[in-house]
């Protein structure tokens, strides 16, 4: 086959101007792929820039906690009950016993280090939030395609499925299973059953967010030019799809997958606040959240989980909206 | 006039039976309030009738019918509007976890050792409507308690002690009068028998049950008797809104000469249910609030901001409650069928943390033993180094552990209700103390909904599961070994479909001695016994002692008459209480 993916539809200038090219231009502008094109937008974005930064940073955290830890901190779950005030159940000292040995201040009554547990509950958060938006993004892009390109009965059937999970207590849901489900399932236990679960619950059932999106853009590709010029050439459904239509997809899945990160870190901190998350003693953001309310009068304890789940949300937020931008100008 | 003097002479008495060289004098002198002046003696003493206590709840009572209530706040409560056969003496500190005669002349009467017991009612007691109380409406009271279709929510000890020979309810009784059940006799109006299936010696502690406060069976509507309650105590019922509020006026009828162990000072008594329960502590310190009736004490805020403040703190008072947090270390566990292993754990945990966990000395003492210090029959058991060793003592935690044959430690799961975040932190504090010996623990939450009935209660589960370590808590039905210890110990109520209250304590030793204890009808003989079981579970190690609870009280500057009454369960004494 000699076909080579088609260039994505999305910035038509970019192509008119490859299109009609004078021999000394051709060498400045072949080099630049639409990749290239997109960072180069996203580069002067400075907002999403900083939102980028972060992610990264909050990535690099994720990833290296015990080696931060064990020189900035104390290991999490360690109890420093000799630095709480044993009638009142604070720490001793102003601002949540904020001190250079403890840059977060400590709990309250157990005393357990606030900032290893910042840190070590951004594994948790992020970890479940990229599993389970990869698995939502999955199976959103793959029946969100297959309705898309097939059309009739079988985008009935989707689309009917979408609404019916749509229309899901996902809150309620996730309650109710993780109550019933065993110590010991699938091979699994512990926090990484946990874990799977949480990833489970969230990441299959918001995929109807993504196949939609998907679904529609599929519906618009299936009629362009390109598409109906394989076809005429002979090509098949599945080349079709993964030559043709996939590569055209990349930039809403990207966004979509920038933009459900945060909303799955919001809604695994919901679900460890209302303690159907990882169990304790490991930590995490929603959990210590939890924790701090029993202390609300000293609403100094909520803020190391709540600002980290903020910068997070925010962060995700903000790159992924410049990605949008960058990706997708026509969207502005 | 009768009822002040009546109050004032009982009050006087109440003082001098709190023992040691306090006057009455140096209490009611005193005025100013003080950390812990209502434990062990009377705070504000006055004798000064009128005005009204109020009292706020941030639920709703369970049933406001005698049959029908379990709650240890309305056992309390109920004494202002019924009067059941015995009661706990009105006295502060240790004296009032007696008995004293109520509705009764005298306690109760054993004889066929133990399986019968007759009181006689003291004569001038009068229903609110002016009907003359007699034997038939506490046994027709009692009759109708039996009923659990009906009254779903009342303590079952009739049912299980009484020789019913096959009657159910009154509802469903074909003799005239209600009165068909020959488990009850009443030979005169004033006399009543009753007969029970096995030797109790404890009965009168049954006789204390608001399921003897008489009700006239003209006036019983079943279920709806719960909205207009016929009174036989100072207060009769005015106003009820069920799930908002009600409030109880004077009882006319209630003549103070019978009634040795009331007050009655205040002349409206009103009650709002379903109130926050910040709003609850917020008020009672702002003062637009008398008492907060759950008796609970003061929330974890409001417990901050009063302890900070030596202005507030002077007016709370730290109660016993006869309350016990523990956990049980379940022999059913591999290696925790070993008592090595399970003496291992005994000495390896921080009780420090332990009731660090329930909130430090403000939730408690360190528990050495089951049975409360306010317990007749506590003896001061120490078998684990508690006391000298409060973080743990992991040497011989370690020695147990190489005895066990497990000296590098083992690996097991320790369970608790998810919806605490108090057990939460003792299951995290014990996870730390054990982990110092080599002993691994991993933390299982479970709901507490279900946790008696499908999960830590249901031994199949537990075991299943290696629920080694079970987090848990107990309170007594009244101060008691039989009321305290009983459910939690005796074997035989374990039951294999789960909804146990025994989490896996089984000693054969013990079974026996629970036996010994029932069929004991003197007083201090059986205390003596439950404490013998105290120790004999403690010897074998399958329960971990946390805390004997207690709970910071908010006792408003506007009451007069307050104090922690013990054998009530740590509650002011509401039957006692007035009004500045």
């Amino acid at each position: 086959m000699v076909l080579a993916p088609e260039p994505p539809a999305g910035d038509t200038t970019t192509l008119s101007g490859d299109q009609l090219p004078a021999e000394s231009e051709i060498r400045a502008i072949e080099g630049r792929s639409l990749g290239r094109i997109a960072w180069s937008r996203l580069r002067r974005d400075k907002v999403a820039m900083t939102g980028g930064v972060v992610v990264v940073f909050l990535i690099v955290v994720a990833i290296f906690a015990p080696v931060i830890v064990k020189y900035f901190g104390h290991p999490p779950n360690e109890f420093h009950q000799q630095f709480i005030d044993p009638e009142l159940q604070t720490p001793i000292g102003k601002f949540g016993g904020i001190s250079w040995k403890f840059k977060f201040g400590l709990e309250p009554q157990n005393g357990r280090d606030l900032f290893s547990r910042v840190v070590y509950g951004s594994r948790i958060s992020l970890l479940i939030a990229f599993l389970a938006t990869g698995l939502s993004v999955t199976i959103g892009t793959l029946l969100g395609v297959t309705a898309g390109f097939f059309g009739g009965w079988v985008d009935a059937f989707i689309s009917r499925l979408m609404d019916v999970f749509l229309a899901f207590p996902l809150l309620l849901f996730s309650i109710a299973l993780v109550g019933v489900i065993p110590d010991h399932a699938f091979g699994l236990h512990g926090d990484s059953l946990r874990i799977a679960l949480l990833v489970f619950i969230i990441g299959f059932f918001s995929w109807p967010y993504v196949g939609r999106i998907i679904r529609g853009q599929t519906l618009s590709l299936r009629e362009r030019e390109f598409v109906d010029a394989a076809r005429s050439l002979g090509a098949r459904g599945s080349y079709i799809v993964f030559r043709e239509l996939l590569p055209n997809l990349v930039a809403p899945i990207l966004i979509y997958t920038t933009l459900l990160i945060p909303t799955n870190v919001l809604f695994e901190a919901a679900l460890s606040f209302l303690g159907v998350g990882v169990a304790p003693p490991t930590a995490t953001w929603g959990g210590m959240l939890s924790d701090a309310t029993t202390y609300y009068t000293y609403p100094y304890f909520m803020l190391p989980p709540g600002l980290a789940i903020f910068v997070t949300v925010l962060s995700f937020n903000l790159f992924g909206d410049g990605l949008r931008d960058a990706l997708d100008p026509r969207a502005r | 006039m009768a009822a002040v003097v009546a109050a004032g002479a009982a009050l006087a008495l109440a003082l001098a039976g709190c023992g040691g060289s306090k006057t009455p004098s140096s209490n009611s002198s005193s005025g100013a309030a003080a950390y812990n002046a209502a434990i062990g003696k009377v705070a504000a003493v006055s004798t000064k009738k009128g005005g009204t206590l109020t009292f706020a709840d941030s639920g709703d009572w369970d049933s406001l019918d005698p049959a029908d209530t379990y709650y240890g706040y309305s056992w309390d409560f109920i004494r202002l509007y019924g009067r059941a056969l015995t009661m706990f003496a009105p006295k502060p500190g240790n004296a009032g976890v007696q008995l004293v005669p109520d509705l009764a002349t005298s306690l109760g009467k054993p004889s066929d050792g133990g399986k019968t017991w007759t009181y006689t009612l003291r004569s001038g007691i009068k229903f609110e409507d002016g009907t003359p109380v007699t034997s038939k409406d506490v046994k027709y009271a009692v009759e109708r308690s039996l009923d659990k279709n009906v009254f779903v929510n009342g303590p079952t000890y009739f049912n299980d002690f009484l020789d019913l020979q096959g009657y159910t309810s009154p509802y469903h009784d074909p003799t005239p009068g209600k009165l068909g059940c020959k488990c009850i006799d009443t030979p005169d109006d004033h006399t009543i028998v009753f007969h029970l299936i096995k030797p109790f010696g404890g009965f009168d502690y049954l006789a204390m049950l608001p399921a003897t406060i008489p009700v006239p069976q003209a006036k019983d509507t079943g279920i709806k008797y719960k909205e207009h309650v016929v009174s036989t105590g100072p207060y009769e019922f005015d106003t009820n809104n069920p799930g908002k509020n009600f409030s109880l006026k004077r009882n006319p009828n209630w003549d103070a000469s019978t009634d040795p162990n009331r007050t009655a000072l205040p002349d409206k008594i009103e009650v709002s249910l379903n109130v926050n329960s910040d709003d609850i502590d917020n008020r009672l310190i702002a003062g637009d609030l008398d008492v907060a009736v759950e008796g609970t004490g003061l929330g974890t805020a409001a417990q901050g901001r009063v302890l900070a403040d030596p202005n507030l703190k002077k007016n709370t008072d730290l109660a016993s409650i006869t309350r016990l947090w523990f956990s049980v270390i379940n022999p059913d566990v591999a290696p925790l069928d070993n008592i090595h292993c399970r003496k291992a754990v005994e000495y390896a945990v921080d009780h420090e943390g332990y009731q660090r966990a329930y909130g430090g000395a403000v939730g408690g003492d360190i528990a050495t033993s089951l049975l409360p210090p306010t317990i007749p029959g506590h003896k001061d058991i120490d078998l684990y180094n508690f006391k000298s060793k409060p973080n743990g003592d992991d040497a011989m935690a370690k020695q147990e552990l190489q005895a066990c044959g497990h000296p590098d430690g083992f690996e097991t799961n320790i369970s608790y209700r998810a919806e605490r975040p108090k057990e939460k932190a003792t299951a995290e504090s014990i996870q730390q103390a054990l982990a110092k010996v080599g002993i691994k623990l991993t933390i299982k939450p479970y709901p507490l909904g279900d946790y008696a009935k499908l999960y830590a209660g249901k031994p199949d589960f537990a075991k299943n599961n290696k629920l080694g370590i079970i987090v848990y808590g107990w309170g007594a039905d009244w101060p008691d070994g039989f009321g305290f210890l009983q459910q939690i110990v005796d074997s035989r109520v374990i039951r294999a479909a789960g909804g146990n209250t025994n989490l896996g304590i089984k000693i054969p030793e013990v079974d026996q001695l629970i036996d010994k204890a029932l069929s004991t009808t003197d007083a201090s003989a059986r205390n003596a016994i439950w404490g013998q079981i105290d120790e004999s579970v403690m010897e074998n190690a399958e329960a971990l002692p946390g805390i004997w609870a207690k709970s910071l009280d908010y006792r408003s500057p506007n009451v007069t008459n307050a104090y922690i009454n013990d054998g009530l369960g740590g509650f002011y004494d509401y039957a006692w209480m007035g009004v500045k």
